[in-house]
């Protein structure tokens, strides 16, 4: 028996409170006002008075508008079929397409055990070597890309989405301007990759509230299909978003801030999302990509910082190149060694950004007008190399070959003992027509 | 048993507000019914007719009027044999019987028994009858691995008692009653093996409280030698994302010499405690010739899982340490990360709606975590043994600053404060302790005067080397160059410690001393240079020759020939002094 009130005694902000006996807590209701039909969901209960969150928000509500209550917490369905459709933030098909009503199942479900949880041993390959080669993507790794905006991190998260190793991808947009949203769709359409995909998409013009649910919605999704022995990713853009949702109602429900505004349980919320990226032995896999914006380039920023804590390694993106230096995949070390993938792997990964790094400090020399020696030329020749051949976003070879590419790189620039790796490696690899 | 009932009148978030009207008390375990669940939570304030709980999970789905039991006992832990090993919840819950329950997923409302009642111990007595007992007084021991177990007078026991019965020895099970002591006023107690302590009440079943003095050896140079941990001491490890606090956590829960180990993943991140997990029953501890997984302890309450047993969860890992030094052991616990405890408690106070402090903590932030780290200590127990619990939290500070309320409330109350730097991390210089704004208050097993002089030479070498920044290595004296080739010498031999080499990453006592004295002899050398390009080879070959040194296990022939080779470098270099 569903209940259904009109007297709804306070609205503020994006929250709306009603007379209701016998809800449960984070229970869904409708809300039907003159315009449109709106999900809300219970964010506190004090006696009988209910405080609801308004999806669609709260504008346009007027006090009698008729709250029907709906029995169950946030659902959303499960099916094959929702491959290549894409959602809004209430779960409901913004493609035109049918509303998909069966099979319905609970958002933000238990945390995994754990105990049952496995060592991470799988390499996702993207074809991009910043990311194979210096920094590898492992299957159930948590990795926010920190970026500015302008920066081209959607187009970066599109071409992971295209290219990467995994049987799904799930996309959930978070306040995403609406050409960004389009550009997602068309680039997976033109790549063939849409069919194995499935988008929530919150765009800027949609109601914040909903913004909340991306996340959730992606990840119980996720999480089944993952259950059923899919590799699925998941890449959400942009997290800064989702907490800037949070702080909203935080504020509206007069919640004391923590930090610029932030409400005390960032940490605790953001790790509730990311931490559902998982391997499950003997099924499938989550793993996360997503963006965080950070804003004025402060990596201190609550959002930033609290993100940082969370996951496992970030990706800088920075005037458009994977910064080789800020960026770090803590699990890299699992897929990265001899066992695992080609045995220079690791020298190269080395080598090359210790070869770098030392790049930079002439680079920095010469714009201070200090002579250059040999060496410092030879340098300045390897970062220009290293930055078209490898850092360059729009390369696109897969590992071994981006592997070999090192190698040539250093050949152009340096004699093999010039380069310090490993003379057992250097007898294997070393092109011979280099020079 | 006289049941409490009260009903739930609001909801927000994990904070619910219940009426009653029977008798309830501060901090009692009450379960909310709903269904089948009992979802366990603590009162945390209570007011007139309505108090206010912490629930321990989620409160999806909860309604306004449902009942809620009242214990009528404090959040407690059990105690008894068979904890070493364990892996457990922020409650006490096993997480692998968990597992082999429910499957992948926490299920809500459930909770398992910590220890297990259907194991048989060998028990030994170790009292006879007529004998005078007090609380904390050990009445037989069990195996427990690699260690006697024992069997102790519960701690809030009071006054004397004296032994009427004892079993003989042979095989039982921890629910048997084992003794029967007779109190003052002539009232029979049944002990058995197990029996539960408040988490939150400190055990405090010995004679004295004495000085921590003697040394923890962790196996970190840089920890050992500059910043030692004292048995029964406390310290910090405060540092920024990505500067290697759990790494740094992890070798010292490895290489710690101690007896036990109880690891406190507390809101951090699943996957490091899994490595944990895996990894340390494989690990063989040099000192037993054991797993390592025998002589820990891991309470694991993950970013993901209920905020309010993160809070419990460090207070069970102290529980179970205090209970182990009472049988003269040496503990240590780490909590990685105290400031996700923090974190938690600022989390519950703005649902209370109380004034908040800095950074929105909760006013009593700093009481608590003073009151958290003086649960550690060395201790004489009753019959005269010393044992010791030392705690070890580390810090995530907002942002990497450690003016922030965490780590500031932190720094009153430890005794070393290893704080971690994120440049020393990029520059991949680990364990990234910054050598120079740590500190301890504890003493090494080398003597000051020796190590402040070791430290005088990187703080003049890092004045060089930020001198050298501005006017460049042209503008600098040969002198001063080669200070700052002989700090940077120290920091790459000795100070970093490479984690991933079997015998660089654990450095004993003995071996700190030996090397520290070559190193230290280097750093009182004068060598003179032609030039500074001569300095600098010179310091490249004798740091590649220390390093390969570090490599080299003290027992083999390969390390006295590797020292002999250093000495002549050595000696070649300063020798020119004389020729010239």
């Amino acid at each position: 028996m569903r209940k259904v009130y009109n007297k709804i005694s306070q609205i503020v902000g994006n929250v709306i409170t009603v007379k209701a006996p016998g809800v449960a807590y984070e229970e869904l209701a409708e809300i039907t006002t003159r315009r449109n039909k709106s999900l809300a969901q219970v964010i506190k209960m004090e006696g009988d008075m209910v405080s609801l969150q308004v999806f669609a928000g709260s504008r346009g509500v007027s006090i009698n508008d008729e709250v029907r209550f709906l029995g169950h917490p946030m659902q959303v369905t499960f099916s094959d079929d929702m491959l290549g459709r894409i959602f809004d933030g209430a779960g409901n098909p913004r493609d035109k397409g049918p509303l998909l009503t069966e099979n319905l199942i609970p958002v933000a479900g238990p945390s995994v055990n754990p105990s049952k949880r496995i060592i991470p041993r799988k390499m996702i390959r993207t074809n991009i070597p910043m990311i194979d080669v210096f920094n590898s993507l492992v299957v159930s790794q948590k990795l926010p890309i920190f970026s500015v905006s302008g920066e081209p991190y959607n187009e970066l998260l599109a071409r992971i989405a295209l290219q990467a190793e995994v049987d799904m991808i799930i996309l959930g947009g978070i306040g995403l301007k609406y050409d960004e949203y389009m550009n997602f769709k068309n680039v997976l359409e033109k790549g063939g990759a849409l069919t194995r995909s499935i988008f929530f998409m919150n765009t800027a013009s949609d109601p914040i509230v909903e913004s909340l649910m991306v996340p959730d919605l992606s990840l119980a999704v996720a999480e089944k299909f993952a259950l059923k022995g899919k590799e699925v990713l998941v890449l959400l853009t942009d997290m800064t978003n989702f907490a800037d949702a949070m702080k909203e109602i935080a504020i509206t429900m007069e919640q004391v801030p923590s930090n610029r505004g932030y409400p005390g349980d960032l940490y605790s919320q953001l790790a509730a999302r990311y931490e559902k990226a998982v391997d499950f032995e003997g099924a499938g896999s989550i793993t996360i990509l997503a963006v965080t914006t950070m804003p004025g380039d402060d990596v201190t920023h609550p959002v930033p910082d609290n993100t940082g804590y969370i996951t496992e390694g970030q990706f800088y993106l920075h005037n458009g190149y994977i910064d080789p230096f800020g960026s770090l995949s803590r699990l890299k070390q699992q897929v990265n060694s001899a066992e695992k993938s080609r045995k220079d792997h690791r020298a190269i990964m080395d080598g090359m950004i210790q070869l770098y790094a030392q790049y930079m400090e002439t680079e920095e020399k010469r714009s201070m007008g200090f002579r250059m020696s040999n060496w410092d030329q030879k340098l300045l020749k390897y970062g220009g190399l290293f930055r078209n051949q490898m850092m360059d976003l729009s390369v696109n070879i897969p590992l071994e070959e981006a592997l070999d590419r090192g190698w040539q790189i250093l050949a152009e620039c340096f004699t093999s003992e010039e380069t310090r790796l490993r003379t057992e490696l250097i007898q294997e690899f070393w092109p011979t027509n280099g020079k | 048993m006289n049941q409490n009932f009260g009903k739930i009148v609001g909801i927000n978030g994990n904070m619910i507000s219940v009426a009653f009207d029977g008798n309830i008390m501060q901090n009692e375990v009450a379960f909310i019914l709903h269904g089948d669940e009992r979802l366990k939570s603590e009162v945390v304030r209570i007011g007139d007719g309505v108090s206010f709980l912490q629930v321990f999970e989620s409160t999806k789905g909860i309604k306004v009027g449902a009942s809620v039991e009242f214990s009528g006992e404090l959040l407690s832990v059990q105690l008894g044999p068979g904890l070493l090993g364990q892996v457990f919840d922020g409650l006490q819950n096993p997480l692998p019987e968990l597992a082999e329950e429910y499957g992948f997923f926490l299920p809500r409302g459930v909770s398992l028994k910590a220890l297990d009642d259907s194991h048989k111990w060998v028990f030994t007595p170790k009292v006879k009858k007529g004998d005078t007992v007090v609380s904390g007084t050990a009445l037989g021991h069990v195996p427990e691995g690699i260690f006697e177990h024992a069997i102790m007078v519960p701690f809030h026991f009071q006054g004397e008692y004296t032994v009427e019965e004892i079993v003989s020895a042979g095989d039982y099970v921890l629910t048997d009653t084992l003794v029967k002591l007779k109190d003052e006023r002539g009232n029979i107690h049944e002990i058995s093996m197990t029996f539960n302590w408040p988490v939150k009440i400190p055990i405090e079943a010995y004679r004295d409280k004495i000085v921590p003095t003697e040394p923890l050896i962790t196996q970190a140079r840089i920890i050992d030698t500059f910043f030692p941990v004292a048995k029964g001491g406390t310290f910090c490890i405060p540092g920024p994302f990505g500067a290697g606090k759990t790494v740094l956590q992890h070798i010292i829960s490895r290489y710690a010499e101690v007896d036990i180990v109880i690891v406190a993943a507390c809101g951090e991140r699943a996957g490091e405690v899994v490595e944990v997990l895996r990894e340390f029953p494989e690990l063989i501890d040099p000192r037993t010739g054991k797993s390592l997984m025998e002589r820990t302890i891991i309470i694991c309450n993950t970013s993901s899982m209920p905020v309010a047993a993160r809070e419990a969860s460090v207070y069970t890992a102290v529980t179970l340490g205090e209970y182990y030094r009472q049988m003269g052991l040496d503990v240590l616990l780490l909590a990685d990360s105290t400031s996700r405890w923090a974190q938690a408690m600022r989390e519950l106070s703005g649902r209370l709606e109380e004034i908040p402090g800095e950074e929105a903590f909760p006013a009593y932030l700093e009481s608590r975590i003073a009151e958290f780290y003086e649960r550690s200590g060395l201790v004489e127990l009753n019959d005269g043994r010393i044992s010791s619990l030392t705690i070890g939290g580390t810090v995530s500070p907002a942002g990497g600053n450690f003016e922030e309320p965490v780590t500031q409330s932190t720094l009153k109350v430890v005794g070393a404060f290893l704080g971690l730097s994120r440049d020393r991390a990029n520059a991949r210089r680990f364990p990234a302790i910054h050598p120079l704004e740590s500190w301890s208050k504890y003493s090494s097993f080398i003597p000051k005067d020796i190590t402040d002089e070791a430290r005088d030479v990187l703080r003049r070498g890092s004045d060089v080397n930020q001198m050298m920044m501005v006017v460049g290595e042209e503008g600098t004296s040969i002198e001063d160059f080669a200070l700052y080739l002989k700090s940077e010498l120290l920091d790459s031999v000795y100070l970093q410690q490479n984690a991933f080499d079997k015998v660089d990453a654990a450095t004993n006592d003995k071996r700190q001393k030996y090397i520290f004295e070559n190193v230290h002899k280097v750093l009182k050398t004068e060598f003179p240079f032609d030039s500074k390009d001569d300095a600098r080879s010179f310091f490249n070959r004798l740091r590649q020759a220390f390093i390969d040194w570090n490599y080299i296990d003290m027992d083999s022939a390969q390390f006295k020939e590797q020292q002999e080779s250093i000495e002549k470098l050595i000696e070649e270099q300063s020798g020119n002094e004389k020729s010239l």
